[in-house]
This record gives C-alpha cells, structure tokens and sequence, in this order.
C-alpha cells in the first residue's frame, strides 16, 4: 500500500529530472554552434522547466509542509535531490548533448504516454502536456542524431564516444526502487522496465540509419533517486541556487 | 466514473469542455466576455486568450468571479502576464473579488483557436497552425506563405522565437515568416 510520502517522493523524482534537464539545456543559450540551434536548445529547455514547475507545484501540495515550488528548487541540497545520473551530467560537447538528449526523449515518448494512464489525475494532466511536447523534442534530437552520426569522421567519432560514455547511465530511466514499485501497483506510476522495449524500437533502428555502434549493457550506475548524485550536481544547483542562497527571499 | 478508467476520464474531460461552452455562452455573463475580447495574446496582440483557447471559464462565486484559464506550452512565460491581465480587466469593471485558477486538463490544444483567430493570424504574418492528427511523430505540414499565399515555403527551424512558434520562409517571396506550431 502506497503513502502519500510515497508520492510526495516520487513527484519530487520527476521534478528533479525535468528542472536539471532544463538547467543543463540552458547552459547552451549563447554557445550554442549557430543561432537556429542556440534558440532550439533554449526552447526545449524551457519546456522542460516548465513540466518541472508543473511537477513542483503538486509535490509540494502533496507534502503539505508549506513550501512551495521555489523552495523546492532552491533550497534543497544535492541529497535531498532525487533526478536520474543521465540528467545531471555535464552537456559536454554539442555530441554529448546530443547524445544524452536523444536517449531521453526516447523515454520520455512511452514514459508519459503510460503517465497519461495514471489514476492520479494530476500527474496525468501534466503528462498529457508534456507528452506532445516531446513528440517536438524526439523528432529533434533523433534527427541530429542522423546527421551527426552519419556526418563528417570528426562528428562521427564525437557522436560514437558520446554513446559509449553515456550507456550505462541510460539504465536507471528503466528501475523503480520500493517506493516507486508501490506506486505502480496501484496504478498511479507506469512500470518503467516495461517501457524498454519501446525505447529500443525508438533507439536502435536510428543508431543504426546513423552508422553508430549500439554500446553493449556491461555497465550501468544508478542511486540518483536515493540522493547518491555524481559530483556534477553539486556544481550545477551551486549555479542554479547562487541568488536565493546569497540573498534568501529574493523576489523578481 | 465509470467501470472503464478510460472512458471515464474522456467524460470528465468532455464534461469540462462543456461547461467551458455553456460559461462563455452564458447570458449573465456576457457583458464580462465582451469586456475580457480586449485581453490580448501579449506577444500576438491581435488574438484574443479566449479565441486562443487560454481563458476557458467564467463563474460568479461568492464576493466575485471564478476565471479559469489552461497554460499553453508547458513553459509559456506569457501565462503569467495573460493572468494579470484579466485580473486587472476584471477589477475595473468592479466584480468585487476575481479568483484566477490555471487547470491543466483538458490539455489546451492548437484546435481550440477559433477560425477567426486563425485570420487574424495570417493577417499579422504567422502562418495558423494545422489541425492536430492524434499520436503522430509526423512533423506539422507546410504551411502556405502568410505575405503571398504561396504554398512554396521551406522550414528554417522547428523551434522560434517563442515555445509555439516554428520558423519558416518563402521560397516565392523570400519573406521569413513564424508559424503557429500544432499541439
């Protein structure tokens, strides 16, 4: 049987996910490689703190403490964290990115689809949103990763290493601990294993269209969703959290 | 709702969108929907929020007025100045208290922009979006030239200077142009 901290959590997990996305797509706004490129990055960053704000503003209902969505970001330490490894990660370079955005959205797509079905009715708005949103975003990243893959040998080889290093963090979209299990028992969170074999159909076929190698499954990291983060968060919330910390309350 | 979860929730959802119908074609209120024609998209100023499907709902509580109105892109920074806006049009008309709730479902959708929303679009320079073809991957279709009509336009990004917008140009006219991006 599920508890309403159970949910508190695992909404929280999703908040996570979609505010250090965001935050790690925004750090491409003027360094983008072309202009065109530097506003799609910006754009999809913004629909991604934008599903984070959603997520943010019904976890804190849920916990019922009086903290809201900015207290929420803001304020809470990398343990206290619960998004994935893959999310916080380092954009790298532009195959990086690109890379880890593409195995992303191929979650997302049959991740919020299922989400759709959730008998919580708020967590089912915010996928129905969210879901078309990212029907924009796999189209996008799928389509670079075509013309990255299948490019130049420099954009090739930085697409090929791209996947090997980012592999074993595409393992944990697909586990659920104890919290999250009870969840799916009662109908209010999708079984994200069983959401691999979609997310290959929508990997593989464009590995393979963009002459890459699929990495093999010899290793994989988890703990994020236990606060157990790489050290890269730390170094992203210290940005992301400088002006609330140095001048606490502030309001635009 | 029903045995079917499914079926039960397009009720709930069809039953949303009807009492957003019966609000804005409410009586009692109508003077208050003539008034709120004046709240304009901010970045498009010639579309109305009701005619873009973000101001949903009009109902008189006690001390005041209820508004309900659906973000359109998750992220959409105008949300917050579309909201001030009907609050503020809405005090001047001294209805007493105005409430404004944001609902999140139905999900809004580039369908409910009116056909003269769709006009007044073409007529600023924005191409209207197509209608949504549901569960689709399929990019949105190519839309004719909104300066000269012609149908020979190519995409410049999927992604413009706004969440909803694409740009694109012609290739008869050579004008750039934003198209409003189906969702």
């Amino acid at each position: 049987m599920h508890t309403q901290t159970d949910l508190f959590h695992y909404t929280l997990g999703l908040a996570d996910d979609a505010l250090v996305l965001g935050q790690r797509l925004s750090e491409w706004c003027s360094n983008g490689p072309f202009l065109e490129e530097d506003l799609a990055l910006a754009n999809v960053a913004l629909d991604f703190i934008g599903r984070a704000r959603m997520f943010y503003a019904y976890a804190a209902r849920l916990e019922g403490a009086g903290r809201d969505e900015d207290a929420l970001a803001y304020l809470r330490d990398c343990r206290e964290y619960r998004n994935l490894l893959i999310m916080e990660l380092p954009r790298g370079d532009f195959a990086f990115s690109t890379a880890r955005q593409f195995l992303v959205d191929a979650f997302n797509l049959p991740f919020l689809e299922a989400l759709c079905g959730s008998t919580d009715s708020e967590l089912s708005a915010i996928a129905a949103k969210a879901l078309k949103e990212s029907r924009y975003h796999y189209r996008r990243s799928r389509d670079w990763v075509i013309r990255l893959g299948d490019g130049t040998p420099e954009s090739h080889q930085r697409l090929q290493r791209a996947f090997d290093e980012i592999w074993g963090y595409s393992h944990e979209l697909f586990r659920a601990g104890e919290a999250e299990r009870r969840l799916v028992a009662a109908g209010i969170a999708p079984d994200r294993a069983a959401l691999r074999a979609t997310w290959e159909s929508l990997v593989a076929p464009v590995l393979t269209e963009a002459t890459l190698k699929r990495p093999a499954d010899t290793w994989s990291v988890d703990g994020g969703r236990e606060g157990t983060h790489t050290e890269h968060l730390g170094h992203l919330l210290s940005e992301l959290q400088f002006m609330q910390r140095a001048y606490p309350g502030l309001q635009w | 709702m029903g045995s079917d979860p499914i079926f039960g929730r397009i009720a709930l959802i069809d039953a949303e969108l009807l009492a957003d119908r019966e609000s804005q074609q409410d009586p009692a209120l109508a003077a208050l929907w003539v008034a709120l024609e004046e709240v304009k998209d901010p970045e498009i100023p010639v579309v109305s929020v009701r005619e873009l499907g973000v101001l949903r709902r009009l109902e008189r509580i006690e001390g005041g007025i209820r508004v309900t109105i659906t973000p359109t892109w998750s992220g959409c920074p105008a949300m917050h100045a579309m909201a001030s806006d009907i609050r503020e049009r809405l005090l001047s008309l001294d209805v007493g208290q105005v409430e404004v709730h944001t609902r999140l479902g139905p999900a809004w959708t580039t369908d409910w922009i009116t056909d003269t929303a769709r006009e007044s679009l073409r007529a600023f320079g924005i191409a209207p979006p197509a209608k949504t073809v549901p569960d689709t991957l399929a990019a949105d279709p190519v839309p004719a030239c909104p300066h000269c009509a012609s149908p020979d336009t190519r995409r410049v990004s999927e992604f413009g200077s706004t969440a909803c917008k694409a740009l694109w140009q012609c290739r008869a006219c050579a004008e750039p142009f934003d198209a409003f991006k189906r969702i």
